[in-house]
């Protein structure tokens, strides 16, 4: 017998809510991501993915492997705080990198009042 | 009854996720600077890893679960590693 | 006891998290709370500095309200993707005066504000305190000033400053 026949339906059917609504969520992050025309309008769209994207697929993972075990899991949610803790910083890492890149080139990616950098601080601090 | 539920949503999942990581992996492709190809490789990290979740539950088995962990970590290291590398300015495109 | 442990709430949360990777058992809370103990100490030595935190009770209602932040931006950006091209969206960089200094808040600042669709984190000024901001719907502008100076930073200091 399959494993999925053993969960009972009231648990199938918000298992499944969950799994359509992540799954719907990081297709729709990743087609704007596909079509979005400016780096900086892409640096949104993953955040999709990252936020109700995983959050609903692991709380449909930690339901469903509940009932089956017939215990509490929560280990999914580790995977939820690793991305909600790590996603800001690469994002912030990479919109950083961005912004260096065409200052230094002097892209019309920018607005006229940010193409210089006002604070020589903030640039040797992220060369260390 | 919630065995046929569970397949077709699980089987949809699979579906969205596979096409979410070809979209990304165009953007892989198609650039156009090197910061567009980071961020790429990083949302293509987090869907396979969802990929990995739904694979999971629709074969009952925990093991799924370890791998998608792992991809997780191993992918905010190396896009931090790449982003990093984009701050130096050596970069050739 | 500081000593023994130089940051409890790291130790408190390592414990916690080895706790949901396995089983839970008397054995492995034995182990995890060793390796804990081991964890602070190398943190300690890493970095030295402590964060203070003042106000424990003002942590739920911080994620509470991001919780729901994060629901309602989400809708307005799948909305905003879907319509892409057909609804004339525009996105925008503001700049936004801060009035948090300290490390901890503007750490926790950047992960709210990331972590929620719709706003990047581009550039904060250590001089002036001005963060720069990319918004995806320009429309937005107003609300997002808002949010930021009203309800996030008065949150903010009263957890860390």
């Amino acid at each position: 017998m399959s494993p999925l026949a053993a969960v009972p339906l009231a648990v199938a059917i918000p298992v499944a809510f969950f799994v359509v609504l992540g799954a719907t969520l990081t297709l729709i992050g990743a087609l704007g991501f596909a079509r979005l025309t400016s780096f900086y309008d892409r640096l949104h769209a993953p955040t999709l993915a990252t936020s109700w994207g995983t959050g609903s697929t692991i709380i449909a993972s930690a339901l469903m492997f509940s009932f089956i075990d017939g215990r509490v899991i929560l280990h999914e949610f580790v995977i939820g705080f690793c991305i909600v803790l790590t996603t800001p910083v690469t994002l912030m890492m990479l919109g950083r990198a961005a912004l260096m890149r065409d200052r230094a080139e002097g892209s019309d990616a920018l607005p006229e009042d940010m193409r210089h950098n006002r604070d020589p601080a903030a640039d040797t601090h992220a060369r260390d | 009854m919630s065995e046929t539920i569970l397949t077709i949503a699980l089987g949809y999942a699979q579906i969205a996720l596979a096409l979410a990581g070809c979209l990304v992996g165009t953007r892989i492709l198609r650039g156009p600077r090197a910061q567009d190809r980071v961020l790429a490789l990083d949302s293509l990290y987090v869907s396979i890893m969802l990929l990995f979740l739904v694979t999971g539950m629709q074969l009952g088995t925990a093991f799924f679960f370890e791998a998608a962990m792992i991809i997780s970590i191993i992918g905010f290291v190396s896009s931090v590693a790449l982003a990093k590398f984009l701050f130096r300015g050596e970069v050739i495109e | 006891m500081s000593r023994l442990f130089p940051h409890p709430v790291l130790s408190v949360a390592l414990v916690f998290l080895w706790l949901m990777l396995t089983r839970f058992s008397l054995g492995y809370l034995i182990l995890g709370t060793a390796l804990s103990l081991v964890a602070g100490w190398a943190y300690s030595a890493l970095h030295s500095a402590k964060p203070r935190i003042r106000r424990w009770s003002a942590i739920p209602r911080l994620i509470g309200t991001l919780f729901l932040d994060i629901i309602r931006s989400n809708v307005a950006v799948t909305r905003l993707l879907l319509t892409e091209g057909r609804s004339g969206r525009q996105s925008a960089f503001i700049r936004v005066p801060l009035q948090i200094t300290s490390g901890n808040s503007l750490a926790v600042l950047a992960i709210i504000l990331t972590a929620t669709p719709g706003t990047a984190w581009v550039e904060y000024e250590t001089e002036t305190g001005i963060l720069t901001l990319h918004i995806f719907d320009a429309s937005e502008t107003d609300h997002y000033h808002d949010v930021i100076r009203n309800t996030y930073e008065p949150m903010l200091m009263e957890i860390f400053e």
